[in-house]
């Protein structure tokens, strides 16, 4: 499964090149040409067939990089110090398992025992800045092996939790490695236009690859594709699920970044009701995607995004359903295809 | 060219951000000096052009340096009965404030100072209280007729300190973010005056980064550059801050390491500075360095960034401290990695466009 090995690459923000050559190995047989822009971004072109009424290029983009965290310091005593990249709650880090570096240096985030808490330490939340990797290894080896700007990943295995019924998955970096893999099946199929399609990088540390990808390409219309928040864990007051696991991709109508081209997101919804594709409205308001840098480029680029609600992104481990991530294939290729005869004014 | 003596003249002059006329009059002359032509943009960014000799191919590469010239600063909210209320432009920590000596750019310059209210009027607790920037002020000593005549809102207010030599070859003084990398640039450029080099080389003072990194999306966006190098203070280390948040002082220049920068950029800039026993420090930075190198790596379809960095304690505040071997280090570094910029090294950081199967998606 494409969605296994993306997710078992790291790829925190700035660093994306392992994930990038999954990406290639996995898309080489179904398009023109690719190219690797100055910030990491991967552009794959597909040559329409021709005969496209009036769009000529679509970009469709997904981001490859993940949160994670960089090594900021070494210690004497070779405990490793780091800050976040992207943005993370320092309370989801505590106590698991990181890989360092490209050579996957396992290591923990170790936390001081309970036992010798006292009680307001128990109820003091963590900084980055006081907490420590331990990698086991001698002060020398780790000052050998560890230099600060190192990347750390969450090291997290993928697996299915769920094999039948909801199809659920669990694995780091869903956000946005499922767009990723939605992309690669997207890039299967043909068109009328020019399909680009858009890895980008730096999504988590603020939309920066999507933003040059969209000058470069110049699309007449974009679509991202993402891993969105889906908060919809029992509360006593529920007002904010978000999006819901299970009830099909999430289109987003307006976020903290885009408001998203109405044309657009009336094409997805007519595609899902005509091929019966279950769907959601994301609350609006809430995260940003790259569609927030893409659709202000240049003169303006008509943006919409469609999600695959993923549980507990940004933290070490996400869970998806394969059952949304299906159905957000199916419908990403069939309103691509409607978007062949046009777009409306 | 003495990197003190030219530094403690840009650090005197005034230039905070949007108003940084004066500065870059001096920038300009200097820079001047070695360009073939120096000119400045509708933001008041200072650009000189040195011309390279060109690739085998007859192709000039463009490497962009900047180095921001402007200065946090106070601006004028309200005349307000004989004394000045104002604001700040860019970071300033109030606490910092009170007791500073100013000058208030009106419709004449105009000395004053930040008053305080003298302790012996103070209850015990208010001395506990950091006094919020609303409640400080500015006295010129004119009465309230004269002072709303020379002073209007809208001025801009300097901190004005004279910049002093320390021991150990370290200066102190305003605004040396990021004059100090202005001063490198310089450096830099007169370096490159006895050396060949191929790239042309476009050295710019930039401005208004304080405030949000403006003056560097313009001047990138117009040099259009094959490849950037961004200069800026970072954290220098000091009494009570923890040596994992800060660089060592005199330990070097630091080369930025992460999202913002082009690895191929970062490694020659460790190389140069190996092959050339410069020494170096490597300043790790997750996401957004905060400096010009954040706004230059998105312009247009994107521009392969680095950052060196010069080591400074005290940092905006009117005692920003830096040792100027760190500045001379920066400059011998940035003329030696220009001077070996090649046809490969253009070759290396350009895109490039991988054709596969004439058929697309057959083996789909």
């Amino acid at each position: 499964m494409l969605i296994q090995q993306l997710v078992e690459a790291d790829g925190v923000s700035g660093h994306e090149g392992a994930v990038r050559q999954v990406l290639i190995g996995a898309i080489e047989a179904c398009a023109d040409e690719y190219r690797v822009d100055a910030l990491g971004n991967l552009i794959v072109v597909k040559r329409g067939r021709g005969g496209a009424g009036g769009v000529r290029s679509v970009m469709v983009s997904a981001h490859m990089d993940e949160v994670g965290l960089m090594v900021t310091y070494v210690e004497r005593d070779g405990t490793i110090r780091f800050s976040p990249v992207g943005g993370i709650d320092p309370r989801v880090v505590l106590a698991k398992r990181v890989r360092i570096g490209d050579d996957r240096i396992p290591g923990v985030i170790g936390v001081k025992p309970i036992h010798l808490l006292e009680q307001a330490e128990r109820e003091r939340v963590l900084r980055f800045d006081q907490m420590g990797i331990d990698t086991g290894m001698s002060a020398d080896e780790v000052a050998r092996r560890v230099t600060p700007g190192t990347y750390v990943a969450f090291d997290t295995a993928f697996q299915v939790l769920d094999e039948g019924g909801l199809r659920t998955v669990k694995g780091k970096a869903f956000d946005d490695r499922a767009g990723c893999a939605i992309l690669a099946e997207v890039l299967k199929d043909s068109y009328a236009f020019d399909l680009y399609a858009a890895f980008t990088v730096q999504e988590e540390v603020g939309l920066r690859g999507a933003r040059v990808a969209a000058y470069a390409v110049n699309p007449d219309v974009a679509f991202v594709l993402e891993g969105t928040v889906c908060d919809d864990s029992p509360k006593d007051k529920d007002v904010s699920p978000t999006t819901r696991l299970g009830a099909g991709p999430a289109l987003t109508i307006m976020d903290r970044t885009v408001v998203c081209d109405r044309r657009l997101v009336r094409l997805l919804v007519e595609e899902a009701e005509a091929e019966g594709i279950p769907f959601q409205i994301k609350q609006p308001a809430i995260g940003g995607t790259d569609a927030g840098a893409i659709h202000t480029q240049r003169e303006g680029i008509p943006s919409a995004v469609m999600a695959v609600p993923c549980r507990y992104i940004h933290s070490p481990v996400s869970v998806m359903s394969l059952n949304d991530f299906d159905y957000a294939v199916r419908l990403m290729r069939g309103a691509l295809h409607r978007l062949e005869g046009g777009l409306e004014a | 060219m003495q990197v003190a003596e030219f530094l403690k003249r840009i650090s005197e002059a005034s230039g905070v951000s949007g108003a940084e006329v004066e500065v870059a009059g001096i920038v300009a002359e200097t820079f001047g000096k070695w360009a073939n032509r120096v000119q400045s943009d509708a933001l008041g960014n200072v650009i000189a052009l040195k011309e390279g000799e060109g690739l085998p191919s007859g192709e000039h590469p463009r490497i962009m340096l900047a180095g921001h010239m402007d200065e946090i600063g106070l601006m004028v909210t309200k005349v307000d009965s004989g004394f000045v209320r104002f604001t700040t432009v860019g970071g300033f920590d109030a606490r910092t404030l009170l007791g500073q000596e100013v000058t208030v750019h009106g419709r004449r310059r105009l000395d004053g100072v930040i008053g305080c209210r003298p302790p012996h009027v103070l209850s015990p607790s208010d001395n506990e209280k950091v006094m919020p920037i609303d409640q400080l002020f500015i006295d010129v000593g004119l009465d309230a007729s004269s002072l709303a005549e020379a002073v209007a809102v809208g001025d801009v207010v300097t901190i004005r300190r004279d910049a002093v030599n320390l021991a150990r070859g370290y200066l102190a003084g305003k605004g040396l973010d990021d004059r100090a990398s202005v001063a490198a640039i310089a450096l830099c450029l007169e370096l490159l005056g006895n050396r060949r080099h191929s790239w042309d080389v476009y050295a710019v003072a930039t401005t208004q980064e304080e405030v949000g990194l403006r003056g560097a999306m313009t001047s990138a966006y117009g040099v259009a550059p094959q490849a950037a190098i961004a200069l800026d203070v970072t954290f220098g280390n000091q009494p009570g801050v923890p040596e994992a948040q800060t660089l060592a002082m005199g330990g070097g220049p630091c080369i930025g390491l992460g999202a913002n920068f082009h690895p191929a950029l970062h490694e020659r800039l460790v190389a140069t500075a190996k092959a050339h026993e410069i020494p170096y420090q490597i300043d790790p930075t997750p996401g957004r360095s905060g400096t010009d190198a954040w706004a230059i790596q998105v312009t247009r379809e994107g521009v392969p960034t680095g950052l060196v960095s010069i080591p400074l304690r005290y940092m905006h505040t009117p005692v920003e401290t830096v040792d100027t071997h760190d500045i001379e280090r920066a400059g011998r570094l940035l003329a030696a990695f220009i001077s070996e910029l090649d046809d490969g090294f253009a070759r290396a950081l350009s895109v490039e466009v991988k054709p596969l199967r004439a058929e697309g998606g057959q083996g789909c």
